[in-house]
């Protein structure tokens, strides 16, 4: 590494948080580069999560024993935790959910009582279908128009025909805060701006930027911001809606269930007040713990030096495997860009790649990658991706570009 | 014409001669880039096989009383599994094919070393070419 980057972070002490970075895949040192799929998990939340079966585990919000507010108390702490890193003005504006996908279904089922047939909703042409067929339901539901904001070749989103498009009618807009296939960072203050000026809604999917940037959602002025735990070195199976309270009072609850009511009889139910109207059932306990705990370890280390060291990664990343003939790169804006490396080799199906690099101890991601519409943009079956994180090395980069070389020997 | 058992043991030999997984799929790239193709007209949505990741296209048409496979995919490695495939299928008469037992697949290890959707998928072109030793096979019993 170069000076620099050794100035920013200390990777090796890092690396020793990550228990699973010193195994070996098919008797090759791993070298993880699928951290836009999920992130690895260190060893200060592995033991948040064995601490909370060990010492803290009951049923939250309802005991009136000791051990019940003990469990409880961490759990809230970990909102407080979660909305104080996204800078909510209140801890009940977020709502810990399951991850990304959950949230999303959350709010468009709530705005299927809302939305009318002439309404249109506006979907970026580079969202990750998860971001793109909840609001397809909700739009079979309730006869309203999706339109889509296209995108260029460099893979930017077409700022002038998203203008265009915005009208009186438009009621909702959904862009991912970062493209999972690509890495762009869409600007999505702007966007936020524009659909304000029309009096539309903006839901922001931040599940690829939360690893890499850290958003201010009153900064941003966004109406709802969702993210998963396991992207941020969190566990899986747990993630946060942030939504505006007066946007989250106004939409019906989720689903129904202990927890998120006021008053029950038979003839009528009260919900309670948020966050508990959409938090139905026992939650992931340990889960939303251990959710605080990642974001603590995360902003431990310093999100401006993650970004830096994370940009060095895949500049150099980037640089090396230009010197490799025949290889596309997908998603060339610059400056805008978290640590993804999306591309081809000509003549190559990225499955042949994929499943020669994975011989070798290489672990990326390869195919559609969930964003369908973005492979038929560039008419492609799918692409090799690489995604870094901040414990990931230069000398693992040049493991994967001596790898890639070899299976490009082996498949041409 | 050796049988589908011979063919089967030719090539548990054959892998079992490579020292790791690296060399194996050398190999397979190799039997990919030998494939017989299948014509561009049978390149068809109905041959496609489902359950594959990358596009996989199998066509059999009878010759006398034997079986002769054509394929296609537009991934090597993929390519070099339907090969093996083929090699151990085309040329046999259908009843054999119907009943051929295909545990020389286990047998080298292919499923374990191949990822999730690619032992689907082979699983799926299986199914398919025995699919199509069935529909010979009823065709034959009928002109009989």
């Amino acid at each position: 590494m170069t000076n620099t980057s050794e100035q920013l972070l200390d990777i090796q002490k890092i690396r020793k948080d990550f228990p699973i970075l010193s195994r070996e895949i098919n008797g090759k040192p791993l070298v993880y580069f699928d951290n836009a799929a999920t992130s690895q998990t260190p060893t200060q939340v592995i033991n948040c999560i064995v601490d909370y079966y060990e010492t803290k585990n009951a049923n939250i919000h309802r005991g009136v024993h000791s051990l019940s507010q003990i469990a409880t108390d961490a759990y809230e702490g970990a909102r407080e935790t979660v909305r104080k890193h996204f800078n909510a003005e209140f801890a009940h504006e977020i709502i810990l959910t399951a991850g990304t996908t959950h949230s999303i279904n959350l709010v468009a089922n709530g705005y299927a009582s809302i939305l009318k047939p002439e309404d249109e909703i506006l979907v970026s042409a580079m969202e990750h279908h998860s971001n793109i067929v909840p609001w397809q339901m909700l739009c079979q539901k309730t006869g309203s128009k999706m339109k889509v904001i296209p995108m260029s070749h460099k893979g930017e989103l077409e700022m002038d025909s998203y203008k265009e498009l915005l009208n009186e009618n438009t009621k909702l807009v959904f862009v991912n805060h970062v493209s999972n296939a690509l890495g762009t960072i869409n600007p999505i203050e702007e966007i936020i701006e524009l659909a304000h000026g029309v009096d539309a809604k903006v839901l922001i999917d931040g599940a690829q930027a939360a690893p890499h940037l850290k958003a201010d959602v009153q900064a941003l002025d966004v109406d709802y911001y969702t993210v998963s735990a396991h992207k941020i070195c969190g566990p899986t199976g747990v993630g946060m809606l942030y939504g505006k309270e007066d946007l989250l009072n106004m939409l019906p609850p989720y689903q129904g269930g202990g927890e998120m009511i006021s008053e029950v009889t038979f003839e009528k139910t009260t919900y309670a007040g948020l966050p508990h109207k959409f938090e139905a059932g026992t939650p992931n306990i340990s889960g939303g713990i251990a959710f605080g705990a990642a974001l603590d370890y995360m902003n431990g280390i310093g999100f401006d030096s993650i970004a830096a060291y994370e940009m060095e990664l895949l500049n150099y990343a980037t640089s090396e495997i230009q010197k490799i003939d025949d290889v596309e790169i997908y998603g060339t804006t610059p400056d805008k860009k978290t640590a993804v490396l999306s591309f081809n080799i000509k003549d190559v199906h990225p499955y042949d790649i994929g499943t020669l690099l994975d011989k070798m101890g290489i672990a990326v991601r390869t195919g559609h990658h969930c964003a369908q519409p973005i492979m038929e943009f560039y008419k492609i079956p799918g692409t090799v991706r690489a995604s870094f994180s901040f414990y990931n090395t230069k000398e693992e980069i040049d493991s994967f570009i001596t790898a890639l070389k070899k299976a490009k020997s082996m498949l041409i | 014409m050796s049988s589908i058992q011979e063919r089967q043991e030719e090539i548990i030999e054959e892998f079992s001669m490579f020292e790791d997984w690296m060399q194996r799929y050398e190999y397979m790239i190799e039997l990919g880039k030998s494939l017989p193709l299948i014509a561009e007209e049978h390149k068809t949505e109905e041959n496609i096989i489902k359950g594959c990741q990358s596009r996989v296209w199998v066509y059999a048409e009878m010759d006398d009383d034997q079986v002769d496979f054509t394929a296609d995919s537009d991934a090597i490695i993929t390519k070099g599994i339907i090969a093996i495939l083929i090699r151990v299928f085309s040329g046999q008469k259908p009843e054999d094919i119907i009943h051929a037992n295909t545990d020389f697949i286990d047998e080298i290890g292919l499923k374990e070393h191949l990822s999730p959707t690619r032992a689907n998928g082979l699983v799926s072109m299986i199914k398919q070419m025995k699919m199509y030793a069935i529909a010979y096979n009823s065709q034959q019993n009928n002109k009989a």
